[in-house]
């Protein structure tokens, strides 16, 4: 099984490097220090997302709701802080909106575990809900004003580097925030009581409750722990793009199951890994950044998210028709 | 458990129950929007243009509902939809030959709907292959050929519209006939063969079976592959139907349209009682709820309601009802449970 999965992740770092050696063939500037440093930016926001869906998809369940949360944390916490003209430091405008987060992603778990509902369809619901809250009772204008802790983030970067075409290349600090949380995640799903309730839970829920793990605990962890994530990625999102719009994020959901999926979870739970994660979230990023680079119209990228998505989905498949004859184990 | 559901008594009361539920609901809702919009929303008028309206919904909402039978879902409806009607007015509008006489305008509608309805069975056909044969989640494989059928959409029409229709086209969207919409008799029409279709075929009855259990179903000799495919190629053509009705009465095609139908058709099939996990469903219950829905939408409209405001009640609304159905579920079991046992103390 051990090796089974390393094949599996080794296999997307090896279609990562063959599609970025393609890519800097056609047009060699992909590999300039820019352009990769520009790349690992716009991972983090997909990867922050993607860590929080890669806990949901190994419990079993598929939730959609996530860029809505990030969403309603991010233009709450604009609002707010633009009105009461904040200038404290930048952690309390993360605290507050991860906490939003938090808050609704309780919203979520109450209803998933108490009702035993199925989280696709809650989480259709919750989508729809909290993004027209925010539309209907917030406000719909662009906030082009942020908050000065936030302006002070947004301009955090290492390495910086005037390149020969005068361009600067710089490494954004978000980008160590994203691995800092994809370690946490790491650390909680491999080494704490929780974690290994998560797997469970994926693998099998009636074996997990006999095994004497409380069910309703790891449900509302899960969703909570999606929300923070997503109350995150919400506020980075806002300061990488320097607003706070209410029409933003909601739609880019698929994009962020489709790495999931990309890196190894599996549908049906009891699979997947956060090095997984970070690479699915590499490689989808790299292609949907890179058709402009290899001069192809944007308008494909659509097609081309689905059909990334169909094939990853499809090859673990082809492989799981043999192992069919032999059990699934949950990994351990 | 078992032999209950056997009992002669039980199982047809329990049907009621449900769709008992549904007519109150729907009656309540209408004398709540009647109340809200006095003298608006009881008219001739309004009558008409919901009956023009909720035709679409109603046979996207169907085409779910083979697809939650059998246990699966279909969410790349509204995809099929766009991309088999855009393809249709592609030919109708572009192909046409200069000053056409009505004989070839006769005849390239006739194709164009030939064209819509077999790339709908090609859609239908992807879809169910995925399912069936790679056994990928129903939820994935939709997912993403949704993206990849509005992503070819969007490929075709680079993000525009396509307008101005043949005159004669239109008239399926928008005509009228012995004083009723076109598109009622249309969805009419479909809802009695997909009932005809569910209850009196052989297809019908094993994807309930397959929907309850499968394994059972396959050891009990029903060709499971076969008939997971036509259930998602019976979902992938009443999609395109639906998006023939939509250019034809809105006259145009767009890539983007009606993305928000997804979760009304969920919102639809869940209030009409199908069952998420497979197994149930009744046609009956899915006309009445999307006309219930229709009810809803158009009072909301009515009382000047915008259109994120309506997003977010249908949110709260899909999630109270799945709550409601499983505190009535919940009750039902309890009740059940009692009498098995009251019967094995006896």
């Amino acid at each position: 099984m051990r090796k089974l999965l390393k094949t599996h992740e080794s296999y997307i770092a090896v279609i990562l490097i063959v599609f970025s050696l393609i890519v800097g063939i056609i047009n060699p500037k992909f590999f300039s220090i820019g352009n990769l440093f520009g790349l690992l930016k716009s991972t983090v926001v997909t990867g922050i997302f993607a860590l929080g869906v890669l806990l949901v998809l190994i419990s079993g369940e598929i939730d959609i709701s996530f860029p809505a949360i990030g969403v309603v944390s991010m233009y709450i916490t604009g609002t707010v802080f633009e009105a009461i003209d904040f200038s404290g430091p930048t952690i309390l405008a993360f605290l507050f909106s991860g906490g939003i987060g938090v808050l609704l992603g309780l919203i979520n778990a109450a209803v998933i575990s108490t009702f035993r509902l199925p989280t696709l369809i809650v989480s259709l619901g919750t989508l729809s809900a909290y993004s027209g809250f925010v539309l209907t009772f917030i406000d719909t204008r662009i906030i082009n004003r942020l908050s000065e802790p936030v302006v002070v983030y947004s301009k955090l970067a290492f390495f910086r580097r005037t390149m020969e075409s005068g361009q600067i290349a710089e490494l954004h600090f978000s980008f160590f925030v994203y691995l800092a949380l994809a370690a946490l995640t790491a650390l909680i799903l491999r080494y704490t009581i929780i974690g290994r309730g998560v797997y469970a839970l994926g693998g099998d829920r009636q074996a997990t409750k006999r095994a004497g793990f409380s069910i309703k605990k790891i449900e509302y962890f899960i969703y909570c722990y999606v929300g923070l994530l997503a109350g995150l990625a919400g506020i980075i999102h806002s300061a990488h793009v320097r607003n706070a719009n209410p029409f933003d994020l909601v739609g880019g959901e698929l994009n962020v199951i489709a790495a999931t999926v990309l890196g190894g979870a599996i549908i049906g739970g009891g699979r997947g890994t956060v090095h997984g994660t970070l690479l699915g979230v590499m490689l989808i990023t790299v292609i949907n950044n890179s058709l402009i680079l290899m001069g192809i119209p944007s308008y494909w990228q659509r097609f081309t998210t689905g059909f990334v998505l169909l094939i990853a989905v499809a090859i673990p498949q082809i492989g799981s028709v043999k192992s069919i004859r032999t059990p699934r184990r949950v990994r351990s | 458990m078992k032999i209950l559901s056997n009992s002669p008594i039980k199982l047809p009361k329990t049907k009621d129950n449900n769709l008992n539920r549904l007519i109150i609901i729907s009656i309540v809702i209408f004398v709540l929007m009647a109340i809200l919009n006095p003298g608006k929303f009881i008219t001739m008028r309004n009558f008409r243009s919901m009956s023009y309206s909720f035709p679409e919904l109603g046979l996207l909402s169907l085409g779910l509902t083979i697809c939650m039978i059998t246990g699966g879902i279909d969410l790349s409806i509204v995809g099929t939809a766009n991309l088999t009607s855009i393809l249709a007015a592609k030919l109708m509008v572009e192909a046409m030959p200069e000053n056409p006489t009505s004989a070839i305008i006769a005849l390239y509608i006739f194709l164009a709907v030939g064209v819509a309805f077999i790339f709908g069975i090609i859609a239908g056909l992807i879809n169910g292959y995925l399912v069936s044969t790679f056994h990928i989640h129903p939820v994935l494989v939709t997912l993403g050929t949704w993206q990849v059928f509005s992503g070819i959409a969007i490929i075709i029409t680079r993000g525009y519209a396509i307008p101005n229709l043949p005159k004669p086209f239109l008239f399926v969207g928008n005509g009228r006939f012995l004083g009723l919409a076109m598109p009622l008799y249309i969805f009419l029409a479909l809802a009695i063969v997909v009932a005809v279709l569910l209850r009196k075929t052989q297809f019908g009855r094993s994807i309930y079976f397959i929907g309850t259990n499968a394994t059972a179903a396959r050891f009990a000799g029903i060709r499971v592959r076969k008939m997971l495919m036509r259930a998602y190629v019976s979902s992938a053509l009443l999609a395109s139907t639906a998006g023939l009705l939509m250019i034809s009465r809105t006259n145009q095609a767009k890539a983007d349209y009606g993305r928000s139908y997804i979760l009304q058709a969920v919102l639809v099939n869940l209030l009409a009682g199908v069952n998420w996990h497979g197994g149930f469903g009744r046609v009956i219950g899915v006309a009445i709820a999307v006309v219930t829905l229709q009810f809803l939408s158009s009072g909301f409209n009515m009382l000047r309601f915008n259109n994120f405001a309506r997003d977010f009640t249908w949110g709260v609304f899909l999630i109270s009802i799945m709550i409601f159905n499983h505190l009535m579920n919940e009750r039902k079991n309890r009740l059940e449970a009692d009498i098995a046992g009251a019967k094995s103390v006896e």
